[in-house]
């Protein structure tokens, strides 16, 4: 029987999640209605809701001042990049902790997350000697490697739980059948794990597309992201908030594409049948 | 070829020893069941066989082959487990298919191996399913079907029919005893049910705590226990037990009788063990008769189904004199 809840309550209930929802789109909704407003408009002394003289050209300005899309090539790069090579040295690093733990398995998984806990800062100077004489600064690449090692913990984690739910019956039915390791991983651990593998995988393209420290702090003008992009019109410029908005819709519009599409991926849910 | 031979194989998890020290051989062709109760080691000492688990010390070798060290998937042994484990996103076909995928083998046999291997299983219909749109028995047999299609040198079942229901059960019993009679593969049963056991295998292995406490075929496990422990877990209902000065009479520490081994009387007769009837279990073709007896405690009786009983009534018992088995006090057979 379906549990009866008074109808004020759940008007009361909906209206309130309605109100922390707008609240919460609020900044992303005032630099949608900004980057279409004149910069006179948008730091008019009363404020309009939407924009009276409609205009792209802050947009142009945009792309004219810093180039947009070499800035957006570079994030996909580093974001698809560093989420791929993640996963790579993550499924078979998961795999041996949930499926072939040891006494200290544990002990790792807890090592490996409290490196987030650390402030980034406090590794900022051996990691920027080591990029300068290693001559990573400023690269794709360099940046690609360290994305791929701050996200690492957290991509290696979340596959752990995902797979911690597979029941380990079914490898070592694959191994009963003649399935080498990598044929194990490849023809059933991977494709019984789709699910979490693709949200750990969106979940990664957006921490890394979103990661501003180490993108700003390692790279100037070459290899810059759509992070760097930002800050670096934001500084020089003072308050041009209609171009600023702009620069950032550009820089958030992928990814908020890319996340509307896959939310039903984020949200995961498989059930397995073969198990009782 | 399939003849296993365990020499002193023991199995520690961490500190604690699972299996002290077994040595075992079982022929090719034959269907060896390993049964004991809960938490013996039975699953262990399969696991150990099929290489899913690393044996601690001691040899296994198949077909004479020393095979201790090698991984699973190079032991050319086919798995059937409790919970099926078939691999959720194929469908049937692929499932089936997937031993011989691995074995590299040319599209057009792997065709012709699940097409014959469907059609003895009665799977045809199924081969475009996925495991979770089939019933119990369809999917146990799905998994006979992918253990058979590589043509494995042994069978390893770890209680294949546990999640099946009673009737099934049977069915699939029949069924996997006939596969043997046809393909005469060698094929080890791990069950705790003992009619399982009686009734499928050419030999036993009765476990306890890691132990073989006895190896033999089903009628010389029941007719000559070795102890009190094989002679306590073979036979439906179990066989009765008996100490003290009752024991003492026929020299020996502790007797057994089996409930079918008695002589029942309703009027005094001498030299009977007089006793109460406390429940009495009606099966239509047996009747159970649970038998408060003065001084020796509750006892098992089975008699026909003929005769009704109930609770209360007054009965004499005659065990059958050369169907006593006698035990030393450390609960061997003498
Ligand atoms: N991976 C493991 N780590 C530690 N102990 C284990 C492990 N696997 C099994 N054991 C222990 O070994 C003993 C034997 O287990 P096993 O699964 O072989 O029993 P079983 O005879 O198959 O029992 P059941 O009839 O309940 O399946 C049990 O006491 C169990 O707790
Ligand atoms: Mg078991």
């Amino acid at each position: 029987m379906a549990r009866t809840v008074p109808a004020s309550t759940r008007i009361g209930f909906t209206l309130l999640a309605w109100v922390i929802a707008l609240l919460l789109f609020s900044p992303i909704l005032w630099v949608l209605l900004t980057a279409f407003k004149t910069e006179a408009e948008a730091i008019a002394a009363s404020p309009t809701f939407l924009p009276q003289n409609f205009t792209l050209e802050n947009f142009a300005a945009v792309q004219d001042r810093s180039d947009y899309f070499k800035h957006a090539f570079n994030s996909i790069v580093v974001s698809l990049g560093s989420t791929l090579l993640g996963l790579a040295i993550g499924i078979p690093a998961a795999w041996a902790m949930a499926f072939a733990p040891t006494k200290r398995t544990k002990d790792v998984l807890m090592w490996m997350l409290s490196t987030k806990m650390m402030p980034a800062v406090g590794v900022l100077i051996p990691i920027y000697l080591i990029f300068r004489d290693l001559r990573l600064l400023d690269t794709v690449h360099g940046l690609t490697l360290i994305m791929t090692l701050i996200n690492l913990p957290i991509i290696i984690w979340m596959l752990y739980t995902y797979f911690k739910e597979i029941p380990v019956d079914i490898l070592e039915a694959a191994r009963m059948d003649g399935a080498e390791l990598w044929n194990e991983i490849v023809h059933v651990l991977v494709p019984m794990a789709v699910p979490g593998i693709a949200s750990t995988l969106l979940l990664n393209v957006i921490l890394a597309w979103n990661e501003a420290f180490w993108t700003i702090t390692l790279t100037s003008g070459r290899a810059g992201t759509l992070t760097a992009f930002i800050s670096s019109f934001s500084s020089p410029q003072g308050l041009f908030l209609a171009k600023l908005s702009a620069a950032s819709l550009l820089a958030i519009a992928p990814i908020l594409l890319m996340g509307w599409f896959s939310q039903k991926q984020l949200v995961r849910g498989l059930t397995f049948g073969a198990v009782k | 070829m399939g003849s296993i031979s365990l020499q002193h194989v023991k199995k520690s998890f961490g500190e604690v020893q699972i299996i002290p020290d077994i040595s075992l051989d079982i022929n090719d062709g034959e269907f060896v069941v390993f049964v004991g109760p809960s938490g013996c080691g039975k699953s262990t000492l399969l696991r150990l066989i099929a290489g899913l688990e690393d044996t601690t010390s001691g040899q296994i070798l198949l077909d004479g082959e020393d095979m201790t060290k090698a991984p699973p998937a190079r032991r050319g042994l086919a798995m059937v487990f409790q919970s099926y484990a078939l691999y959720p996103h194929m469908t049937v076909r692929d499932n089936i298919a997937f031993p011989l995928k691995m074995a590299k083998a040319p599209k057009e046999l792997i065709d012709q191996k699940v097409e014959y291997a469907a059609r003895t299983l009665n799977l045809s219909s199924y081969l475009d399913r996925r495991p979770r749109a089939l019933s119990g028995g369809q999917r146990q047999r799905v998994a006979i079907g992918r253990a058979i299609v590589r043509e494995p040198k042994a069978f390893l079942f770890d209680e294949p029919l546990s999640n099946l229901d009673a009737a099934l059960r049977v069915n699939m019993r029949l069924e996997i005893t006939e596969l043997h009679q046809q393909l005469k593969t060698t094929m080890i049963y791990v069950t705790h049910d003992q009619v399982e056991a009686m009734t499928m295998a050419d030999r036993i292995v009765v476990l306890n705590a890691g132990n073989v406490e006895q190896f033999g075929s089903p009628l010389d496990l029941y007719k000559k226990p070795a102890n009190r422990f094989v002679a306590g877990f073979i036979g439906s209902p179990k066989m009765n037990f008996i100490d003290g000065p009752e024991a003492a009479k026929h020299n020996a520490h502790s007797i057994g009788v089996r409930p079918e081994h008695f002589t029942l009387a309703t009027s005094a007769t001498s030299g009977a063990w007089k006793g109460k009837v406390g429940v009495a279990e009606q099966l239509g073709s047996d009747t159970f008769l649970h038998v408060h007896v003065e001084g020796l405690g509750l006892m098992t009786i089975r008699t026909d189904g003929d005769q009704t009983f109930s609770h209360g009534d007054d009965v004499y018992l005659t065990p059958d004199p050369t169907r006593i088995y006698r035990f030393d006090a450390a609960g061997n057979a003498i």
